[in-house]
């Protein structure tokens, strides 16, 4: 095993697997209740490393490596929820979330519901999406749009390790459950993380770099190349205002309506086919808040509504700094 | 236009069909073979004569914690539910509920397996236990209220004998179950030696559920983590029409041998044998000795629900087979042979005609639910959309409210 993180300094440079294992130690250590489970979560430390010495430092009647049953993992979760306990589940790809899909909509999104507020279901399930790691099939998905479809979840998803470290704990504390999406493109690069700084809230929006020109809305890895876009723009004179969205359910458009009052223009970009997305959403929201302040119809930057295709032509598919560009050059031409 | 590989015209590249095997018979065993298996647990024949048999043995301790008013309960509870039962279809029929799910015919395995459970236990239903939930502790106009369209659940499990809601989708709560007995080893609430405290639970599914792939994940979960749970699975024959041949071809308590648990088949239309079995079942589960499957043999005399027609499905004689091996008539031969006095059988059937005319009354008074139980807790914590919409749709009503004055 490694040493754990230590997290007593002010600050550190760590990549978002470490700044996720942090945070997941510290809802371990805060709350007797929290237990993760998972598929290869113990000895091995998850396929990404993410729980990595959790199982040594905790014991395995607080980290569980489970039975390789997707939808076994979040209906028995669902049931130590009842009993009290607060799990954390390790789905250990995004598209092999689906045979945990029924006991995600049909029991867990609900559960409270039917029990008319009688229970809580804090329940978090963790899921690396998305492409740019140039893997098989079911490995590069985006599939946030299926839970934020789905009434009773919450679904957020870090840019960075900082939010990761944060997002992480506030995700445990929440008393719904929590898809928790982490872009695994950014598992490796490192950023600073302050542990004595406490986050954001878990559900709130954040403008990442500030502009006048163009307002551009992403979460997850499509932060990073939006922030990538915001610089090749500037070098041609144009301003953009990058938002880190944070929060896919609920969404908070407070920043993001404030900005577009000033742009006037919005760009949507997301990993996922555009076909009914999160971006459709933000788009038709903005459409209806800010009719009269905007000079072009917002538009998307998606993947293709296409499965998402083999590694070797990924980058055709997915949304790059240019993609975005070119949607800021449409834009600006209203 | 060219062919594509699964074009059914493309020119077939096989080899000859080989020469169709017999067709094998669809039941496993014989259709109605249920006194015949002698590996069926029965303590009481269908006639009524306590008359165990060989798989019986080792289950007879059980039986001696059982009074004669604890046998008087059996009865009065599988009379009760029966006749409640019946007026709940009536409740259907009449338009006052939008949906019924019978009972009749499963009432021993229901009321022996309830009673083999303790008060700390844990009891996830299907949605056929209305009699487990009597017994457990809630009002049946609970249930009622969510077939009649008023909640989506209706009751709070800690607050009426551990008792589940229903669970509407097909194994869904065996994996609940499962996931809160691994809870109870993780709270050091099982296996300590007590067994006036150590808990366990129970979930209830059936034949069709069996064929889940939930149902099957339960069973490698609890095996797995040596869960304290008892699978009872009630086999009643049927999963609406499609019989239970169709779900599996071999009977369903061999199952729990390839998960690594011990599997019993029990004559579900025997109270004293469901009680028996469930109770070293639990008391196993308790003292950390793992799950077990119980298979219950019964049968499922009414429709799977007020929205079937079983006569289109099922033959006149099985039917009349299983009518004649009824395990309320069979129990109460029982209690005749023991010299049960008349009076007795003549007070539960006018109690069991009072507590369905007072449903009856109940359930016609249920009222509600205000309208902000669509928004009130769907979250917890607060959430944008549900304050928005909830504020709208308050507006947009009273806005005719308004015009109208």
């Amino acid at each position: 095993m490694t040493t754990a993180t230590d997290t007593s300094v002010t600050s550190a440079s760590l990549p978002m697997t470490k700044a996720l294992n942090a945070g997941l130690r510290q809802a371990l250590l805060d709350d007797p209740k929290v237990i993760l489970m998972g598929e290869d979560i113990g000895p091995l430390g998850g396929v990404f490393r993410v729980t990595e010495g959790l199982i040594a430092e905790f014991g395995d009647k607080r980290v569980l490596d489970t039975p390789l049953a997707e939808s076994g993992i979040i209906g028995t979760a669902i049931g130590l929820a009842m009993r009290g306990f607060r799990p954390v589940c390790e789905i250990q790809f995004d598209g092999f979330v689906f045979p945990g899909f029924d006991q995600i909509t049909s029991q867990l999104a609900r559960m409270r519901n039917r029990h008319e507020g009688g229970i809580l279901m804090p329940v978090v399930i963790r899921i690396p999406y998305g492409g740019h790691i140039g893997s098989v099939e079911h490995h590069q998905e985006s599939p946030e749009a299926y839970f934020a479809h789905t009434p009773g979840l919450r679904v957020v998803s870090p840019s960075n390790p900082h939010d990761a470290y944060w997002m992480m704990q506030e995700a445990i504390k929440s008393d719904d459950p929590v898809i928790f999406f982490e872009p695994k493109s950014r598992y490796w690069p490192k950023g600073e993380v302050r542990f004595a700084e406490s986050g954001t809230p878990l559900h709130s929006s954040r403008v990442v770099r500030a502009g006048t020109d163009v307002t551009v809305v992403g979460h997850g890895a499509m932060v990073s190349v939006l922030l990538q876009a915001a610089e090749l723009a500037a070098a041609e004179g144009i301003s953009l205002e990058v938002i880190d969205l944070r929060s896919i359910s609920p969404i908070d458009y407070g920043p993001l309506l404030h900005s577009v009052q000033q742009t006037g223009r919005l760009i949507v970009a997301q990993e996922a086919p555009g076909f009914v997305s999160v971006g459709s959403e933000i788009a038709a929201t903005v459409a209806e808040r800010a009719f009269y302040t905007l000079h072009a119809p917002v538009l998307r930057v998606s993947g293709f509504d296409t499965p998402f295709p083999p590694a070797a032509v990924e980058t055709h598919f997915l949304p790059s700094p240019d993609r975005v560009l070119e949607a800021v050059d449409r834009a600006l031409a209203y | 236009m060219s062919a594509t590989r699964n074009d059914a015209t493309a020119p077939a590249r096989v080899a000859p069909t080989p020469p169709a095997r017999p067709a094998a018979p669809v039941a496993a065993s014989a259709p109605f073979g249920l006194d015949q298996a002698e590996t069926c647990v029965q303590m009481i024949s269908p006639a009524g004569v306590f008359q165990p048999n060989a798989a019986a043995e080792e289950f007879l301790p059980y039986l001696d914690r059982l009074t004669e008013a604890d046998h008087r309960r059996f009865y009065r509870d599988m009379v009760v539910v029966r006749k409640f039962d019946t007026e709940a279809a009536n409740l259907q029929r009449q338009g006052q509920l939008a949906l019924w799910v019978p009972s009749h015919g499963q009432e021993a395995a229901q009321v022996g397996s309830a009673y083999a459970t303790k008060p700390q236990d844990h009891v996830f239903p299907s949605y056929r236990e209305h009699v487990v939930g009597m017994i457990r502790g809630l009002d049946v106009v609970d249930i009622l209220r969510m077939l009649r369209g008023v909640t989506l659940g209706g009751w709070v499990p800690e607050e009426h004998g551990n008792f589940h809601l229903y669970t509407l989708v097909l194994a869904s709560q065996t994996l609940h179950a499962t996931g809160y007995a691994m809870g109870m080893q993780l709270d050091g609430a099982t296996a300590t030696g007590d067994p006036e405290t150590d808990q366990a639970v129970i979930v209830y599914y059936g034949d069709g559920a069996s064929s889940q792939g939930d149902a099957n994940e339960a069973l490698v979960f609890a095996a797995s983590y040596q869960a304290p749970q008892v699978f009872f699975l009630q086999n009643n024959q049927w999963a609406i029409s499609v019989p239970v041949a169709r779900q599996s071809r071999t009977p369903l308590y061999k199952r729990a041998g390839g998960f690594g648990m011990p599997g019993t088949q029990v004559d579900g239309n025997d109270v004293l044998a469901s009680y028996a079995v469930t109770a070293k079942s639990l008391d196993d589960a308790r003292a950390g000795r793992g799950p077990s499957l119980i298979e219950a043999l019964t049968y499922r005399i009414g429709a799977h629900t007020t929205a079937d027609d079983p006569t289109k499905y099922r033959d006149s004689d099985e039917l009349a087979y299983w009518v004649a091996r009824d395990p309320i008539l069979r129990f109460r031969n029982y209690l005749q042979g023991l010299g049960i006095d008349a009076q007795f059988l003549k007070d539960v059937d006018e109690e069991a005609a009072d507590f369905a005319a007072d449903t009856r009354r109940r359930a016609l008074d249920i009222i509600g639910p205000e309208q902000s139980v669509i928004f009130d807790n769907v979250y917890a914590e607060p959430h944008p959309l549900m304050a928005e919409q909830k504020a709208w749709l308050e507006r947009y009503e009273a806005s005719f409210d308004e015009g109208a004055s």
